[in-house]
């Protein structure tokens, strides 16, 4: 049995190190800390802008209490002496229209260099910024298809990126709209209908970032997760290697009996599994499934049980999803996993 | 409508009072509805129109807070089941799109209706059927959209709906056709309500109460009525793209067919962010109007907070896409829109110091209704703030969709609109009903409610940068989100407290509240010169006026001059009001008004069969609505009558409207 | 000497009135807020048109619409208008033959020019579930003739209350105000159909 458990309660377990925030203000990469420093900034002129506020509101608050009365005679004596005071009107154009004036003039000046920065590596509605990007990431309601198109490498819900390097990638999506959000890295991209959106990614630092979809796509939008793995160069080469080559052919008899499992309980029409005759199209790829650190875009660690919970009852982790129950003897759910997990 | 006639000479024989209490008699038998079941459905009176407005605003309130109490209970702690991902869509859904347009904006039409005509000095709004109409419309279009949730197929693609998810590819059930339809047909209610305070505005101001002396409350109503008339169609045009999407299979927001999914977006958002102002101008109109009372003087800088609200509703069309930074648009546009949304808040700006500086130099009196004004200041510019935030790009990209945009706009639309209402409440209360609130338990509702906003909506913030996307069901423990969620919930349940005190006050002062008599805040403007609660008339002579402040700057006589009907009597001969030029309101002649009528009613529900039949994709309700909608109009239209002036005062007796037909709206 | 002034002077109940003083009706100001958010309709309903149209290579994407049958009908719309106009004129002048023969002139052209439209509807070869173009097109010319048939409605409403004789000069709001209608519903069509007719032939 697995615990009824969500998105990101299994980071912890994960076997890498992993960080356990969606902070935005934890930026590893150079777009994130940009919106960080600017959000810094942002708040401590909000808190000032505040103070000052508050100044100017309680100051009278407290010095003129008890000071008034509901006398008519009191009130049109202050309509003869303020009606219209020009002194007034200066103060407040100086303190509600001028001074305001400068500082949002300032933070638009400072948050628009920081947007240039920011800029889409593909010209909009480039046609074809999905084949020259350097990975393809395509929304489905709810998991993510990744593509690497130059090297030939098709996986789900988990990204590799060189540390230190920036990488095109170009957002698309099957269905609805979803929005592509890695916090620590980068500011949110939408994946719209009919559009290709491009983003520049980058991480400073090695290591395991969460993302998530942060556009509503539906029921299941809360666990549409996946991950970015930033690792040295040589790492992300070899792990194009791996992605790129097809699955091992299965030996064992148990694997094997898996296999056959999975074609007779029709996972095949929904799954593809490169160097098989698998060639599903509507669930994730699952050629190198047992390389991947999560199950169904983030949802469970990928453990033997919760792979094996999953199988039996997809509806029951992430309710509404589109991978139905597909019944099974435990016979066959055994041999089903054991297949899957030999998919390195 | 109101139409202008000819002076006509009284009748030979007709009755002429000269006795004020005559006057006032023939009046009451002019203006009075019976208090009976057909009186309560054809009724055409603003001050009845807006009771019912704000009660109904309410009832939706309540409607859609408990919506917000249960996602609250789920949000309470991580990995909670206590709602399915299904029920949880819906309920957020339902509740902003209740809470916008539900509650919102008609709970400050309420107070426009309400006050408006008393506020220029007028005894009822330009077109009162029309009037009646906009009730009724929206009381059935707010059963239609709360009606899906009896049916467990609530509308659940949030309330700004976006396409391809509300398509009918990716959501077959009736979830969304509830929604354009019931939005549709609010749209109707909304914009002629809108129309009738313009032309009113424009047309019945008293005598004197040129445009430099209209009160700043009746300049927020104006100028959020003109944004509303141009910004519904918009979402007019986007929800009936949207059904003709899902019914008859166009292509609108089909990239496939050569429509883009990002159209739905710009016509969403040219008609949201204009409405976000539409929801808070005359919100400001009301703090505008208190915090002087209270302060004992004028609102500094008149013309300025004037000129704001106009600006405010202007280049509130400017800044739409400030909603849409992250769906790939060019680095010109993202800046020009950030750049124009730097710009909107310098009106705010401006509106802010001059409440700052009413109080600075005014004598504050600490009445319940001022300190909700001081807790609208305190939250508005701490929304204010986060969405000058969120108006800057490259912060953006980081918090939209997150809990931080929750948390922003839950500070300016309760900061905003809630507080400055319950401020509202508290005031005019013994003008509605001739009886004061409760002081203790008002200020006791204050603080329960200030802390508990705070405490609900303060932890958005962190729970925002923190990562937690807006719109999810449920999320993991251990990521630093359950802190913030507990005690958003907690405040939530603070919040509710406060408002059931804040009930019980209304309750309590229905049943027993002490007399108000008629300026029991000694304030100055109009409403408060005649009894509480006012007659039906509203004001038995046409007051004319000479300043910003009429009870203020005009004596103690000729204020009570004003309402005596005392000095000879006036339109006494029909529905009559004053009709005055449109910048100097100087008298311009008679309008003469139509009574009471059931038409308003019959088309409203005529409509409400129309979109009932198109909801079930029924062809006969469908064809019986249209034609039931073109006889009602038809009926509506047609020239009651004529009865003359002059016809002498007989209670019940027939020939009771004095309306001339000339297209009675 | 304003009115509350006079009337505080005694007895003379009724207040000095300056009716004829120019200045419009309530009715007229009425209309003028419907005619714009109408205008603001048509307006978005045509923004998202070209919306459409900037994002396609071509557009309309099944070639400029036919003008044969077009083109006289919107010359038989302008025309109506001016039919319009002599029947609000008529009425002004308290002519009641004028009224009613303008007013049904205007009602019959009128209703030649929806017969024509749905002509034109039924001999095109693209139906609103061709493309996103064909959507557009039916939906905003549709619009217009919904528009057209309100009007008709409302010209109808205004003959049959003419025919009772309910207009007397000085009470002609309502035809004023309809024939106003008819004559936004033309401008209205005249842009329709420079952005869906003429544009694309530039
Ligand atoms: C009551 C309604 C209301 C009001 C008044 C505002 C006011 C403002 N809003 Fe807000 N907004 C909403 C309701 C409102 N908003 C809603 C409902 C949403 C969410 C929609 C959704 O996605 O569901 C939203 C979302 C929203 C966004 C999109 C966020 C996102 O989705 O990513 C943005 C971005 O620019 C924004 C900006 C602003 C700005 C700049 C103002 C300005 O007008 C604020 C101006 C006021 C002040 C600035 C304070 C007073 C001024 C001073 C004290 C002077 C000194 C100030 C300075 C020097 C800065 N708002
Ligand atoms: C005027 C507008 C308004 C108001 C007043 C409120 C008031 C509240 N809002 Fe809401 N809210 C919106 C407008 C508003 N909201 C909008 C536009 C959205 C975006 C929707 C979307 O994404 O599509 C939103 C979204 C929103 C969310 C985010 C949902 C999500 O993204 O997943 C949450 C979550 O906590 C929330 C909570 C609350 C709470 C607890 C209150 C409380 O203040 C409510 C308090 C009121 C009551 C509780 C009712 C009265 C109380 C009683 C009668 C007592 C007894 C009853 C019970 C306790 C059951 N709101
Ligand atoms: C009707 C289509 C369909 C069928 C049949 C189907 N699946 Fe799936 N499967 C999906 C979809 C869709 C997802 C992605 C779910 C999500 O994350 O929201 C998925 C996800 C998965 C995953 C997780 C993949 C990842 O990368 O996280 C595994 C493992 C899996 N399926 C195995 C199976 C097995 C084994 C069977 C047969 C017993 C099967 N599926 C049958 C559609 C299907
Ligand atoms: Cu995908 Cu939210
Ligand atoms: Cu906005």
């Amino acid at each position: 049995m697995i615990a009824p458990r969500s998105t990101l309660a299994l980071l912890a377990l994960l076997p890498r190190q992993v960080p356990t925030t969606l902070s935005i203000f934890a930026a590893r990469g150079r777009a994130a800390m940009e919106s960080a420093a600017l959000g810094w900034g942002l708040i401590v002129i909000s808190v000032i802008v505040f103070l000052i506020f508050l100044g100017f509101l309680a100051l009278p608050l407290w010095r003129n209490r008890g000071r008034g009365d509901l006398s008519m005679a009191g009130a049109a004596q202050a309509v003869r002496d303020q009606h219209d005071h020009p002194d007034e009107i200066r103060g407040i154009l100086l303190l509600g229209l001028a001074l305001p004036a400068l500082v949002l003039a300032a933070v638009f000046v400072w948050s628009t260099i920081k947007t240039s920065a920011q800029a889409q590596p593909f010209a909009v509605n480039d046609p074809d910024a999905s084949e020259r990007a350097d990975a393809v990431v395509i929304g489905h309601q709810w998991w993510w298809e990744v593509r690497y198109p130059r090297d030939g490498v098709l996986t789900a819900n988990e990204l590799h990126v060189p540390v230190g390097r920036r990488v095109r990638i170009a957002l698309s999506t099957e269905d609805v709209n979803h929005s592509f959000w890695v916090p620590q890295l980068a500011g949110k991209t939408d994946l719209v209908a009919g559009q290709v959106n491009t983003i520049w990614l980058e991480a400073d630092t090695a290591g395991t970032y969460y993302g998530e979809c942060a556009e509503f796509c539906g029921p299941q939008h809360a666990h549409m997760g996946f991950t970015v793995v930033a690792e040295s160069p040589a790492d992300y080469a070899d792990w194009l290697a791996t992605q790129h080559a097809p699955a091992v052919p299965a030996t064992q008899p148990e694997v094997q009996a898996g296999r056959a499992a999975f074609a007779s309980l029709g996972c095949a029409g929904c799954h593809a599994v490169r160097g098989t005759v698998f060639q599903g199209r509507a669930g994730p790829d699952l050629t190198h499934l047992a390389s991947r650190a999560t199950l169904a875009a983030g949802t469970l660690p990928n453990t033997r049980g919760d792979l094996a919970g999953w199988v039996a009852d997809p509806q029951r982790v992430k309710p509404g999803n589109r991978m139905p129950v597909v019944a099974m003897s435990g016979t066959d759910l055994q041999a089903v996993v054991a297949y899957l997990e030999s998919l390195h | 409508m109101a139409t202008r006639v000819e002076p006509t000479p009284a009748p030979a024989g007709a009755a002429r009072p000269t006795d004020p209490r005559e006057a006032v008699e023939r009046l009451r038998w002019i203006w009075e509805t019976p208090r009976t079941l057909a009186g309560a459905l054809t009724t055409v009176d603003h001050k009845t129109i807006g009771i019912r407005y704000l009660w109904t605003a309410a009832f939706f309130f309540v409607l859609a807070g408990a919506d917000a109490a249960l996602m609250r209970v789920q949000l309470a702690h991580a990995d909670s089941r206590f709602l399915s991902p299904e029920a949880y869509d819906q309920l957020f859904s339902m509740h902003g799109t209740a809470m916008i347009f539900l509650y919102a904006s008609p709970v400050l039409s309420g107070f426009s209706n309400y006050l408006v005509p008393l506020l220029i000095g007028s005894r009822d709004m330009a077109f009162p059927r029309l009037n009646a109409f906009s009730y009724w419309s929206f009381l059935f279009a707010g059963c239609f959209l709360y009606g899906s949730i009896l049916v467990g197929q609530a509308p659940d693609g949030g309330w700004f709906a976006y396409v391809p998810l509300t398509t009918r590819a990716y959501s077959p059930g009736p979830n969304l056709d509830f929604y354009a339809l019931g939005l549709l047909f609010l749209t109707i209610s909304t914009t002629v309500g809108a129309a009738n305070f313009i032309v009113s505005i424009a047309k019945l101001r008293a005598p004197g109460m040129s445009i430099n002396r209209m009160p700043i409350y009746v300049w927020s109503t104006l100028s959020a009525s003109v944004a509303m008339v141009f910004a519904l169609p918009s979402l007019t045009v986007a929800l009936v793209f949207l059904e003709l999407d899902r019914r008859y299979a166009t292509h609108f927001f089909d990239p496939q067919g050569g429509g883009s999914a990002l159209l739905w977006q710009h016509l969403f958002w040219v008609f949201g962010h204009p409405w976000v102002y539409v929801v808070v101008l005359p919100a400001f109109g009301i703090v505008s109007t208190i915090i002087p009372t209270f302060c004992r003087r004028p609102l500094a800088a008149y013309t300025l907070v004037a000129l704001a609200s106009v600006s405010v509703a202007i280049f509130g069309f400017g800044v739409w896409a400030h909603h849409m930074f992250t769906t790939g648009m060019s680095a010109m546009a993202t800046s020009f829109f950030s750049a124009a949304s730097m710009t909107v808040s310098l009106p705010s700006g401006i509106a802010t110091a001059s409440w700052l500086t009413t109080i600075w130099f005014g004598k504050p009196v600490y009445k319940t209704p001022f300190l909700y004004c001081i807790g609208f200041l305190l939250l508005f510019v701490i929304g204010g703030l986060s969405g000058v935030m969120t108006g800057l790009v490259a912060f953006d990209r980081q918090v939209t969709d997150t809990y931080f945009v929750v948390a922003h706009l839950h500070y300016v639309l309760v900061g905003a609109n809630v507080f400055p209402v319950l401020a509202g409440v508290h005031y005019w209360f013994p003008k509605f009903t001739g009886k004061m609130m409760h002081e203790g338990l008002g200020k006791l509702s204050f603080w329960v409610l200030f802390v508990g906003a705070n405490v609900l909506f303060w932890p958005m913030h962190h729970l925002g940068l923190a990562g937690m996307p807006r719109r999810v069901y449920t999320y993991a423990p251990g990521m630093g989100l359950d802190a913030g969620n507990f005690w958003s919930t907690i405040g939530a349940a603070i919040f509710s407290v406060g408002f059931l005190i804040f009930v019980a006050n209304v309750v309590r002062s229905l049943a027993g509240g002490e007399p108000a008599g008629d300026n029991p805040w000694g304030a100055s403007t109009l409403e408060w010169s005649v009894s509480s609660p006012p007659p039906a008339y509203n004001f038995a002579r046409i007051p004319t006026v000479r300043g910003r402040e009429p009870l203020w700057e005009q004596g103690a006589d000729e204020i009570a001059a004003l309402d005596s009907g005392a000095r000879g009597a006036t339109l006494l001969e029909g529905r009559e009001t004053l009709g005055t030029t449109v910048m100097d309101a100087a008298d311009e002649g008679i309008m003469h008004m139509p009574g009471d009528s059931p038409w308003p009613l019959a088309l409203a529900a005529a409509l409400a069969l129309l979109f009932w039949g198109l909801m079930l994709r029924g062809f006969w309700p469908s064809l019986l609505g249209v034609v039931a909608t073109v006889f009602a109009l038809g009926a509506w239209f047609w020239p009651a009558g004529h009865h003359g002036p002059g016809v002498p005062p007989r209670r019940g007796g027939a020939g009771r409207e004095p309306a001339y037909g000339g297209g009675a709206a | 000497m304003t009115t509350a002034d006079a009337q505080a002077a005694g007895p003379p109940a009724r207040p000095p009135l300056s009716a004829g003083r120019g200045g419009h009706d309530v009715g007229w100001w009425g209309m003028m807020v419907l005619l714009a958010t109408e205008a603001a309709l048509f307006s978005y309903l045509l923004g998202s048109y070209f919306y459409l149209a900037v994002q396609h290579p071509t557009w309309p994407t099944i070639g400029a619409p036919p003008l044969a049958l077009v083109a006289p009908n919107t010359a038989l719309l302008v025309a109506s208008s001016g039919a319009a106009w002599w029947a609000d004129r008529s009425a002004d002048r308290g002519n009641r033959v004028g009224l009613i023969a303008g007013l049904a002139l205007t009602i019959v052209m009128g209703a030649v020019f929806l017969g024509v439209q749905g002509l034109e509807w039924s001999r095109a070869d693209f139906r609103p579930q061709t493309d996103a173009y064909g959507s557009m097109f039916y939906t905003i010319t549709g619009f217009h003739g919904a528009h057209v048939l309100a009007g008709l409605l409302a010209l109808g409403h205004t003959l049959l209350r003419a025919i009772t004789g309910a207009f007397p000069p000085g009470r002609t709001l309502a035809v004023n105000n309809t024939v106003l209608y008819w004559h936004f519903v033309d401008v209205v069509w005249l842009v329709v159909f420079t952005s869906l007719y003429l544009a694309p032939r530039f």
